[in-house]
């Protein structure tokens, strides 16, 4: 039975033999993870979000733990892009994992300019458009919480990019409609939708009685969110069920990844869990494979969406 | 490619003993084969809580020490202050309780090939990978002295066979409970100045290795010291453990304590830019 399900997914035009991905910002660059398996047995590798210049990032503490997740407020620290394909992508690539790189910028020309850098990198399976990272010092910088500057970054990476390589736009959930975000970065160019960032949240420390985080806000991520996942996934398939979607949010074992695929999501990334277990994804996958098997469903592909079954025949 | 945490495995350990000792728990986990891989400075990173009660990240630990010869076989020893959930869960399993460990994790306390005068620094339960750190130093021929600084008695970490792997050992403490009051440093500089210390092995809060690292400035003393920054994964993926540390050529760049540390060198950590933004972008 094993032999003859077929597990794997694809994401536009991208095909994964596994739908389990690493989280954008939860497994570096990749080779720190590769010391507890290979990465070449996961579906992707996708990339902490690069800038076009090296950061350091927001000053510590930039971690707390709070019911169920964490919040973080690490700042996109990072090499800046050059040194990360120089150093980093020939490795993953070497090492036999489908990459895919986030991009995230300040400015709509930076997303660009990361784009043109790109373009020419042999052997990424896509691009994931970081609009939405909540840890920046000006929160006017969420492209992803304003529909006309998403669209303006995806229409500028679309045109810089070309037709090849498939784009990802990433979204936050602090949205009042998900679904007009995703609408709009469909209709810039975008091949498909990541659900979801973090949500901007705080911590109050009581024995210091000041914000916890040194950065004061911080995003929060880990099993917490996973009904805010499922709903925005939900939403988004329900009504762009064409659309594939990466989904995220609180995957902590084989059974949160089926309700993330049940909702829609072609694809599963896991972030906060490895941080508890560096061997998440492999446990992950091998549950969501078995539990697949055990619902009787023959393709990872028949499961996606498959909660729509009553109210939207074609999403079954 | 960090080359660090190469032996680094995930595995079930049976705890053999929860002793309490003054505000502690000395807690003996059977590792197996993990020791053979072990140096003194490395870390583990322990699940905390079972199926239904299980925090998100795991909580590090120092190893304190490490044995093979034991009944057990391969045998870790952690010294844990109950303090919040996550220590207090650990502190509170007995005998025979099965806990997922990842280890042995992070940069080691660098061994001097030739023999020298080391001088070893723990702040409360910081002392714990310093007795560990004797034995080796010893074997190789150091002088090894040791000061040890707490705020009161009950947090003074000072096992009697630890004793035994160092030439002299002082205890200060705040309230002058035990030893002499005071705190680590007030001996230092004297010490330094005759002569009697080459390197310096510490292991403490923030505060006090920043403190020690005041009085190193300007002497040729190496200073090998080992933070303590919150870890949310201690492998080097999340980035939330980071410091301000200088390169050879003076830029100062975020490096992540569990995989560039938890031991780095004093001279080069920027212990007054800890926890302040000094640019956003280089
Ligand atoms: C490399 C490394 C080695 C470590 N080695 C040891 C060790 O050998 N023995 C040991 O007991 N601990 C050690 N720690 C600290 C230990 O990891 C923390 O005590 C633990 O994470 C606390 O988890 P918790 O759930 O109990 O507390 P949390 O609920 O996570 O902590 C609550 C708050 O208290 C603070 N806090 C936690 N512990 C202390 C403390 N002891 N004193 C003051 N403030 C504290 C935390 O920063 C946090 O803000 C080490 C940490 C690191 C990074
Ligand atoms: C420490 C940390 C760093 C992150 N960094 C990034 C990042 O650089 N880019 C990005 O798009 N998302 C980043 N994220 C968000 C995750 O990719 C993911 O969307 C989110 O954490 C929800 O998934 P999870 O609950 O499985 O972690 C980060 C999350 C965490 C916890
Ligand atoms: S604790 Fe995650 S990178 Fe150091």
């Amino acid at each position: 039975m094993t032999n003859s399900f077929d597990f794997s997914t694809t994401l536009s035009n991208a095909w994964f033999p596994t739908p389990i991905f690493t989280a954008s910002g939860c497994a570096s660059s990749g080779r720190e993870l590769s010391q507890f398996f290979p990465l070449k047995n996961i579906g992707a590798v996708v990339t902490k979000s690069v800038m076009l210049k090296a950061r350091h990032g927001r000053p510590t503490p930039r971690m707390a733990e709070t019911p169920s997740g964490m919040l973080n407020s690490i700042g996109l620290q990072g090499p800046g892009i050059d040194a990360f394909l120089t150093k980093d992508v020939p490795w993953l690539v070497e090492a036999g994992a489908r990459v895919i790189v986030s991009i995230a910028g300040e400015t709509i020309d930076e997303y660009a300019s990361l784009a043109r850098r790109i373009r020419s990198v042999p052997g990424l399976s896509a691009i994931e458009v970081n609009i939405s990272c909540p840890n920046v010092e000006n929160r006017g910088l969420v492209f992803a919480c304003d529909p006309e500057a998403s669209r303006a970054v995806i229409d500028g990476v679309r045109k810089t990019l070309g037709g090849e390589l498939p784009i990802i736009a990433k979204l936050s959930p602090d949205v009042t409609d998900i679904v007009a975000i995703a609408r709009g970065v469909i209709e810039a160019g975008a091949d498909g939708v990541a659900l979801i960032n973090t949500l901007l949240g705080m911590v109050i420390n009581t024995e210091t009685m000041r914000p916890h985080l040194a950065g004061k806000t911080g995003g929060l991520s880990g099993p917490a969110i996973r009904p805010v996942a499922v709903r925005a996934i939900y939403q988004v398939h329900q009504a762009l069920p064409k659309v594939p979607i990466l989904g995220m949010g609180g995957v902590r074992s084989g059974r949160d990844a089926f309700e993330l695929v049940l909702a829609g999501a072609s694809g599963i990334s896991v972030g906060t869990a490895t941080f508890g277990n560096p061997t998440a994804l492999i446990d992950i996958q091998k549950q969501l494979q078995e539990l697949l098997i055990t619902k009787g469903f023959s393709s990872f592909r028949d499961a996606v969406g498959f909660a729509h079954r009553n109210d939207d025949v074609d999403g079954a | 490619m960090s080359e660090i945490n190469r032996q680094a495995q995930q595995l079930s350990a049976t705890i053999l003993s929860n002793k309490r000792i003054g505000q502690y728990h000395q807690i003996l986990l059977n590792v197996g084969e993990m020791v053979r891989h072990c140096r003194p400075g490395n870390f583990v990173a322990i699940s905390i809580g079972d199926e239904s009660s299980a925090l998100v990240l795991r909580r590090a630990f120092a190893i304190s020490r490490v044995s093979d010869r034991g009944e057990y076989g391969g045998t870790l020893e952690l010294i844990v202050a109950p303090h919040g959930a996550g220590s207090r869960w650990l502190c509170s399993q007995g005998e025979n309780v099965e806990l997922d460990v990842v280890g042995p994790l992070g940069k080691a306390f660098g061994i001097p090939t030739t023999p020298v005068q080391a001088m070893l620094i723990g702040g409360a339960y910081g002392s714990a990978p310093l007795f560990g750190l004797a034995e080796v130093l010893k074997a190789r021929g150091c002088r090894v002295d040791m000061i040890l600084g707490a705020s009161t008695s009950s947090q003074v970490y000072a096992p009697l066979e630890g004793k035994r792997s160092v030439n002299s050992l002082k205890i200060y403490t705040e309230d002058g409970s035990t030893g002499t009051t005071g705190i680590v440093t007030d001996p230092l500089r004297e010490l330094i100045e005759a002569g009697q210390i080459d390197v310096i092995y510490s292991c403490g809060s923030m505060g006090m290795l920043a403190a020690i690292q005041k009085i190193v400035e300007g002497t040729d003393v190496v200073h090998q010291a080992s933070v303590e920054e919150a870890m949310a994964c201690g492998i080097g993926v999340c980035m939330t453990c980071v410091l301000p540390v200088a390169a050879e050529d003076g830029s100062v760049s975020m490096l992540r304590s569990c995989i560039d540390g938890p031991v780095m060198d004093g001279a080069r950590v920027k212990w007054d830019l800890v926890g302040e933004v000094f640019g956003a972008t280089s």
